[in-house]
């Protein structure tokens, strides 16, 4: 392996047989290099997704009121549910083992303007888990706290891109907007990873909220979210017990699939983790085809290389070259070029792979990777795949009388 | 230097099979240039390449050099090749991607010879052969007859005992040969046993000894007043 005179015999091979050198060379740098593109992509697609669907709490359940569809203890069908802040205490005091985070949701448009500018926003009146339910990020200020809530405060937090729509340059925070007929000062800025949608809306005390609408206390949705600990199960037993307490606190037939709605996002997260194991499938059963081909191609090549040495090796062996020394040099040979150009293809797919980042976003294809790991392996398959591929036909080479070889044309 | 006693080859084809050897039996003395001469078919081919170990003959016994040539593998058989012959086709089978030089040095290559060792022994050849100012070309650069000397200057390399040439002439023009068949006679007349497969009369003309194959047998084996190729050679 190591002698130098071995070495130099392939050297003047190689390089003086440039056609045969480049079709194998480029066959295996060509595999490699498509395989870790599109491994790369295909991750680059999960990381997309990831983002898109498993952006808020896990962990949340959504309460929404709706309209009861059969009669029930002499109530008519077709009445209307509504939740209240009594609702949110019932919860607080009767589920404390399994409760984590719990806010209300009092969702409106309205007109909102500060100077000359102006545009309709969605504001959400919430309490402060809200924050924790909706993974907001604060960017600047603070986000609705407990004093907030109790003093009623008119006090908002704007979405970065609310702040980039009224605002222009100038600092939001501390600045009073108008928000429907009411002036509310600016005491946050938040983001969020949700998307462009997310980072349009205004947070507001719900108690504020309340108060502005004939001080009621009327609740649009519930939003809590249960320990992690648990579990798929823990969630589902909970979100049962719920059921239960408040078709019975609102007085609904329990068969009734129409009083209240239940949106339990482990049921989401549930289907989402299914999907991106089906997309973690197919990019590896993409990378395995392309692999797969990759083998089949430079074993192609090398039967064609070593068919068309038959001749040149029949000579070598009428001059003395032992059957050994010409399966020896075939595979030094062919290892030595496999190697170099599939280590060559690999920094190249690399090098596309971080060049690509961000730019393809629009495509759903963010910051695409390859572990080192797999991408090392897959050389090494296919170094390994082309070595046995020359060795088959250089062993036959190999074991063919030279007068046969010699008559090969 | 050769003893060759009741030889034997036949080939399959199919499901008859072929009997090109009918018992031969030759004995070759050092330093003697020997012509088999035969028409096509008679096995004049299967004999040389069985005394070149490239084949394997069926029965009989084969002795080279006082060494017995049974039962070879195909490592032992390049070992042998390698250090007893020298081959001379009738296509040059030179590798085409090597120079003259490199070409003449391939056999000395597998003896392991060291790489100036070999370079410095194989320019020798070239000059022996009158091709030193070639050394550096590509076989497709040669003419046929440049080509073949280069090939005898590689079948000399290696220093073998015996020098097995088929059809050495088979490709070149009658001057070209006669100039080829000058350089295999001097380097007979340097002491090496050289074995010449030819159907041409004028260059079995030019051995010392010619042996008739017909169908697989041995019909005549005289020694001959060697004609010297220079007398043709302008």
């Amino acid at each position: 392996m190591f002698n130098r005179d071995r070495w130099r015999e392939i050297f003047e091979t190689i390089s003086k047989n440039k056609l045969r050198t480049f079709l194998s060379g480029f066959t295996v740098a060509l595999g490699i290099f498509i395989f870790i593109i599109l491994f790369g992509l295909g991750n680059g697609l999960k990381n997309t997704f990831q983002e898109f669907f498993l952006d808020d709490a896990s962990n949340a359940i959504f309460l929404y009121p709706g309209r009861t569809s059969m009669p029930y203890k002499g109530f008519k069908a077709n009445r209307r549910i509504e939740f209240n802040n009594s609702d949110l205490a019932d919860i607080e005091e009767n589920f404390p083992f399994f409760l984590e985070h719990l806010t209300p949701r009092i969702s409106r448009g309205a007109l909102t303007s500060f100077k000359n500018e102006s545009n309709t926003y969605t504001t959400r009146a919430v309490a402060p888990s809200h924050q924790f339910v909706e993974k907001t990020i604060i960017m600047e200020g603070r986000y609705i706290n407990h004093l907030d809530i109790v003093n009623k405060t008119k006090n908002a937090i704007i979405g970065r891109l609310v702040a980039k729509d009224l605002f222009k340059n100038e600092n939001p925070i501390g600045a009073y907007i108008n928000i429907g007929n009411s002036a509310f000062k600016v005491v946050g800025v938040f983001q969020d990873d949700g998307g462009d949608n997310e980072e349009r809306y205004i947070y507001i005390p719900y108690t504020t909220r309340q108060l502005i609408e004939k001080s009621n206390d009327e609740i649009d949705q519930i939003i809590l979210t249960f320990r992690k600990e648990l579990g798929h199960t823990g969630a589902l037993a909970f979100e049962n017990s719920l059921k239960k307490y408040f078709k019975d606190k609102k007085v609904i037939a329990p068969q009734d699939p129409n009083g209240i709605y239940f949106q339990n996002l482990t049921d989401d997260l549930k289907q989402s983790q299914r999907f991106a194991g089906v997309l973690q499938i197919i990019v590896s059963f993409v990378g395995l085809g392309t692999l797969i081909a990759g083998i089949i191609g430079i074993s192609n090549i090398m039967v064609f290389v070593v068919k068309e040495r038959t001749k040149e090796l029949g000579i070598r062996k009428a001059l003395g070259a032992t059957p050994r020394s010409v399966i020896q040099m075939v595979l030094q040979e062919s290892v030595f070029i496999t190697t170099i150009s599939g280590y060559l293809g690999l920094f190249l797919g690399i090098l596309v792979l971080e060049s690509i980042g961000l730019k393809l976003e629009e495509y759903f294809i963010k910051n695409p990777f390859i572990d080192i790991g797999t991408a090392f392996s897959a050389t090494v398959v296919l170094i390994l795949f082309g070595a046995i591929a020359g060795y088959i036909p250089a062993k036959r080479a190999s074991s063919i009388k030279p007068i046969i070889a010699l008559r090969d044309e | 230097m050769i003893n060759i006693r009741s030889l034997h080859k036949s080939y399959k084809m199919g499901n008859s099979s072929l009997h090109v050897l009918k018992g031969i039996n030759l004995d070759i003395e050092e330093g003697e240039l020997v012509a088999i001469m035969g028409s096509s078919g008679s096995g004049k081919s299967t004999l040389l390449n069985i005394l070149g170990m490239l084949d394997v003959a069926d029965e009989g016994d084969y002795i080279l050099d006082e060494v017995p040539i049974k039962n070879l593998n195909e490592t032992k058989a390049a070992r042998y090749r390698n250090k007893f012959l020298g081959f001379v086709f009738q296509s040059f089978n030179l590798i085409n991607y090597k120079s003259a030089l490199e070409n003449v040095s391939l056999p000395l290559y597998y003896q392991g010879v060291s790489r100036k060792e070999r370079q410095a022994a194989a320019f020798d050849y070239l000059d022996r052969v009158g091709l030193k100012d070639w050394a550096t070309h590509l076989p497709s650069e040669l003419s046929g007859g440049q080509k073949q000397r280069v090939a005898i200057a590689r079948a000399m390399a290696s220093q073998p005992k015996v020098l097995l040439a088929d059809e050495p002439t088979g490709a070149l023009d009658s001057q070209t040969s006669y100039e080829v068949m000058e350089l295999i006679q001097k380097i007979n007349e340097e002491g090496n046993t050289i074995l010449v497969v030819t159907h041409e009369h004028d260059i079995a003309q030019m051995c010392k000894r010619i042996v008739q194959l017909k169908d697989g047998v041995i019909i005549e084996d005289k020694k001959i007043k060697q004609v010297l190729a220079s007398s043709y050679v302008q």
